[in-house]
């Protein structure tokens, strides 16, 4: 058979973790990965899957930021459907995590960034090992409210953007009060890449669930 | 048991892949070739008669599995001009053997699509005729799905065209299953082509906004 056959094992032995970054749109997700890659880059192996909604966009916008060599950031289509795509039907995903890791064995790291979709997206387990949510408090205080899978269930909350809060009314202690209410004990992680270029909060979570993983496994 | 397999592998929720995937219908949508319920009929009346054909007649005798894989594998991409709409064939074919390969007994390998369809059919205990109808009613409800999503068309009325087809899709099914039935050699399968389908397979994969993977 001349096509190429890379199918991973059932077992995680040897594979990279994988951490989907899901969020509404515009709520900074691009942004962090590119904070992590640059943070992150120098200590572990890394790739990234993008499910841009309509372009590439994502995956250039990583592309130029440099953050990743080109062959290391993957995009993937998604048909209309963002959420389907990391959540129902994840085939296209894991392949191309899976391409990904065939072509740079091994990997420490892969970041699957899914497209911008609402509240109720997140990834499914059997794509991801770990998620972080992403919202932003220009869009509103009341979002760690209304809560959602995305909000109450992912493994680390970011609230992104803490720098515009005094521009748009945000109340950072009422969005803390929420998140905790609706995450009991799951971390939320205030952030905001123009004070933090390298998302080090964010960084330090992915370590410490890198090093747990491994344990793990 | 059987039964319920041809319901669940022809079903767009089986996690196979095919959402992301038009069949060659965004690209009609953006160069004005498909724009209402009427020109969708056109184009998947000529996708059931072409692509549609020709896979389902690989899906038979993939699933009659009197000939060897890589030999139909090889027909079938010699049946695919456009190396977008092959890429895009072994991608979905190695997806639907990944996913078959959670419920039934089939080794996931990487086969063009038509060709996976008849080997997943064989190991779900489905006969040759239901992997026909499989692969045409798919060449159908893709573009179909994928034109209620980009145009906003009204779902009843796609579905009423997608229904209407049936007798169409009946056809093609029964004529590949006599196919796969018979003695003639694999080289004689029905190899029609659109060439339009595989020039804007090209095109639409070029393009830097697209929604589909093809």
């Amino acid at each position: 058979m001349p096509h190429e056959d890379h199918f991973a094992a059932a077992a995680p032995d040897g594979r990279a973790l994988r951490i989907g970054i899901g969020g509404p749109v515009g709520s900074g997700k691009t942004a962090l990965v590119a904070a992590l890659c640059r943070s992150l880059g120098g200590e572990l192996r890394l790739g990234v899957v993008t499910n841009d909604i309509y372009t590439e966009e994502d995956a250039e916008f990583l592309r130029r930021a440099g953050v990743l060599d080109d062959d290391r950031i993957v995009a993937v289509q998604t048909g209309c459907c963002p959420h389907t795509a990391i959540r129902d039907d994840i085939s296209a995903n894991l392949e191309a995590v899976e391409d990904l890791e065939a072509r740079h064995r091994p990997l420490d790291l892969v970041l699957l960034e899914s497209g911008g979709d609402n509240l109720t997206a997140t990834f499914s387990r059997g794509l991801v090992d770990r998620q972080v949510f992403v919202i932003d408090v220009a869009g509103g205080d009341k979002v760690p409210r209304k809560g959602g899978p995305g909000v109450t269930s992912a493994d680390l909350l970011v609230v992104n953007k803490t720098d515009l809060a005094p521009m748009v009314g945000a109340d950072l202690g009422v969005m803390e009060r929420d998140a905790v209410a609706r995450r009991g004990t799951g971390p939320v992680l205030f952030s905001s890449l123009v004070h933090d270029p390298g998302a080090s909060g964010a960084a330090d979570w992915v370590r410490a669930e890198l090093a747990a993983w491994r344990d793990r496994a | 048991m059987t039964q319920l397999a041809a319901l669940l592998l022809a079903d767009g929720r089986f996690p196979a892949g095919g959402h992301a995937h038009s069949g060659g219908l965004e690209e009609a949508v953006t160069t004005g070739r498909v724009h209402d319920v009427e020109s969708l009929g056109s184009f998947v009346g000529g996708r059931l008669a072409t692509a549609g054909r020709v896979a389902a007649g690989l899906a038979a005798v993939a699933c009659a599995g009197r000939w060897p894989v890589d030999a139909l594998d090889a027909e079938a991409g010699a049946r695919m001009a456009s190396p977008a709409v092959r890429a895009a064939s072994l991608r979905q074919g190695r997806q639907l053997l990944r996913a078959a390969a959670h419920a039934w007994p089939i080794r996931p390998v990487t086969v063009h699509h038509s060709v996976a369809v008849g080997l997943v059919a064989a190991a779900a205990g489905l006969g040759a005729v239901d992997a026909a109808r499989w692969a045409a009613y798919d060449a159908v409800m893709a573009p179909a799905t994928a034109a209620v999503r980009l145009l906003g068309l009204d779902p009843f009325e796609v579905a009423a065209r997608v229904a209407a087809l049936g007798p169409a899709i009946d056809e093609v099914a029964a004529e590949a299953a006599a196919f796969a039935a018979g003695d003639a050699p694999v080289e004689d399968l029905p190899a029609h082509a659109a060439p339009w389908l595989d020039l804007g397979a090209e095109v639409h994969a070029l393009r830097e906004v697209r929604l589909f993977a093809s």
